[in-house]
This record gives C-alpha cells, structure tokens and sequence, in this order.
C-alpha cells in the first residue's frame, strides 16, 4: 500500500475532476447569499473531512503502539497526525477567508471556529509534548496516549458542541439532521464533485503522509543497523 | 543531467506556448475558449497547472524515498 502507485495516479484524477467541475459545475443560486462562494464547498469542507479521517487513522495506530509497541506504529501515528494537523490549519484559514465575504469577518468566534480552533491547539501540544521528551520509547508512549486524549476532545469541539448553540455554520441549534451527511439538502449535481473531492483530497493527504512514514521507518531502521 | 535538460526544454516549451496563447488571446478574444464565461476557464487552467505541479512533485518525492529504502 505504501508503494503502490494507482491509488496515487487516482487521488490526481480526483483532484483534476475537483477542480475542473468545482469551478464548472452548475450551481443552484438561492438567494443571493452565497452565490459563487458555495464552490468552496469542494475545497474548504474537504480540508475538515480529511483531516477527519487522517487523524482517525492516527488514533488507531496510537491505540496499536499502546497494545503492542513496536516502533512503526509511532511513526504511522505521528505522520498522520501531522498531516492531519496541516489540513486542519488549511481548514481555518481558508474558512476564515471565506467568512470575510460571507459573514463580514475573518473571525467572528462562531462556536463551529472556535471549536475547530481549540481541537487544533489541543493537537498542537501533541507535537510540543512529544518534542520536549528526549527518549524515543518515552515520547511513542506519551505521545499515543496523548493522541487518544487530543481525538477524544475533536469530535466534542467539532460535532457536539457547536450545534448545541447557534451557529453561523449550517447545523446549529434548531436545525434538522447532520449537516456533514445530509446529502439531501445538496443538489444532486454538487454531490457528484463532493464526493470526488473528500476522497482525492484525503488520498492526497494519505500520500503526503506515507511519504513522511517512509523517512521515518527509514531513519528507524538506519538507527537499528547501526 | 538529463532531467535538467528536460526540465529546461519543458520551461522554455511553456513559456513559448504561454505567449502564443496569449497572443491569440489578445486576437480573437471573442471567440476565444479561455475568455469565455467570465474567464473562469483562465481560472481553471491556473489550479490544474499547481495540483499538476504539485502532484508531479510528489511523485518525484516519492521516487526519491524509494532509492533511498533500496541503496541500505
């Protein structure tokens, strides 16, 4: 899987559909509200959907070091926690952006920023905790266990806490369903670049995270060898 | 020293083909594909040249590791 290159050649092809039909695609205008801006629907939420599941891959090999530690297990949780991480920052900036044309301000501390602000700090200190151990074994096991902690406050801050107050973002107190899932309240035509886009998003993001695991499995057994 | 060269012949190729089109586009603007729809497809070209790019970087990345992971 690491090696392979088709699901690489697909995340390419994924992202070249994004961005041709993202800009091309026929959007439904409502009312004058979001007009164009919507199309970053195929840029900006795939940021949040990938760094999803980028960092539920990294709890689950943090969970695997924790039961049995072997070395490769820290480094796939770490690479994609990065990543992940990276996403998540591209997440609020490009958010941010949008929220100056959309809402008038960068940042108008609506509970679903706030909350994706925290969850990243939280993920932050990830790194800084791992940094300040000296010890390789030390920092694996810390830092897994902390991985588990930072994933169990991501879908509070993100999924929870945010719709239980008003928001500016879809989904807030009193409205219906999930607003990442409910594939109902989007045109069908939209749906078709949507999809696309998370999965050659993230498989993007997966790649960039092999790449980091490779250097660290390299570095590993360079260590071992000698 | 081969990959300099290619790489050398593909900058000059673009940018010889960049001044056509845009010399072209200056020619027939109406009737021109790019300038058409608001210009949106000028926008489309610029994001698929980065992910292109960026891909292409990847992949060299990529190859890279993989000499490194057979010469040990």
């Amino acid at each position: 899987m690491l090696r392979k290159y088709w699901w690489k050649l697909l995340a390419y092809l994924l992202l070249l559909y994004t961005a041709v039909m993202g800009f091309l695609v026929k959007i439904p205008i409502l009312d004058g509200r979001l007009q164009q801006t919507i199309r970053n629907l195929f840029f900006h939420v795939p940021m949040w959907f990938g760094m999803m599941i980028l960092l539920t891959t990294s709890v689950v090999y943090a969970i695997k070091y924790l039961r049995n530690p072997l070395p490769k297990y820290d480094a796939y949780s770490t690479a994609y926690a990065t990543t992940g991480v990276v996403y998540g920052v591209l997440g609020l900036i490009t958010g941010a952006i949008w929220a100056n044309y959309q809402w008038g301000e960068p940042w108008s501390g609506d509970p679903k920023q706030n909350g994706a602000a925290i969850a990243i700090l939280i993920y932050l200190a990830y790194f800084v905790l791992r940094g300040s151990l000296q010890d390789d074994e030390k920092k694996a096991r810390i830092g897994s266990v902390y991985n588990v902690f930072s994933f169990a406050m991501l879908f509070p801050t993100l999924w929870i806490l945010p719709r239980l107050t008003e928001s500016l973002h879809p989904g807030g107190e009193g409205s219906e369903g999930n607003p990442g899932l409910n594939g109902g309240d989007l045109a069908p035509e939209m749906r078709l670049v949507f999809w696309p886009a998370v999965l050659g998003w993230t498989l993007l993001g997966v790649w960039i995270s092999t790449i980091r695991i490779r250097i660290a499995l390299y570095h590993q057994e360079k260590l071992f060898n000698d | 020293m081969i990959k300099k060269i290619l790489f050398l012949i593909t900058s000059i190729l673009s940018i010889v083909t960049l001044k056509a089109n845009a010399q072209e586009a200056v020619d027939n603007a109406s009737k021109n594909f790019m300038t058409s729809e608001g210009k949106i497809y000028v926008v489309v070209a610029v994001v698929v040249t980065i992910i292109t790019g960026l891909f292409i970087y990847l992949y060299r990345l990529d190859r890279k590791i993989s000499q490194l992971e057979k010469s040990k």
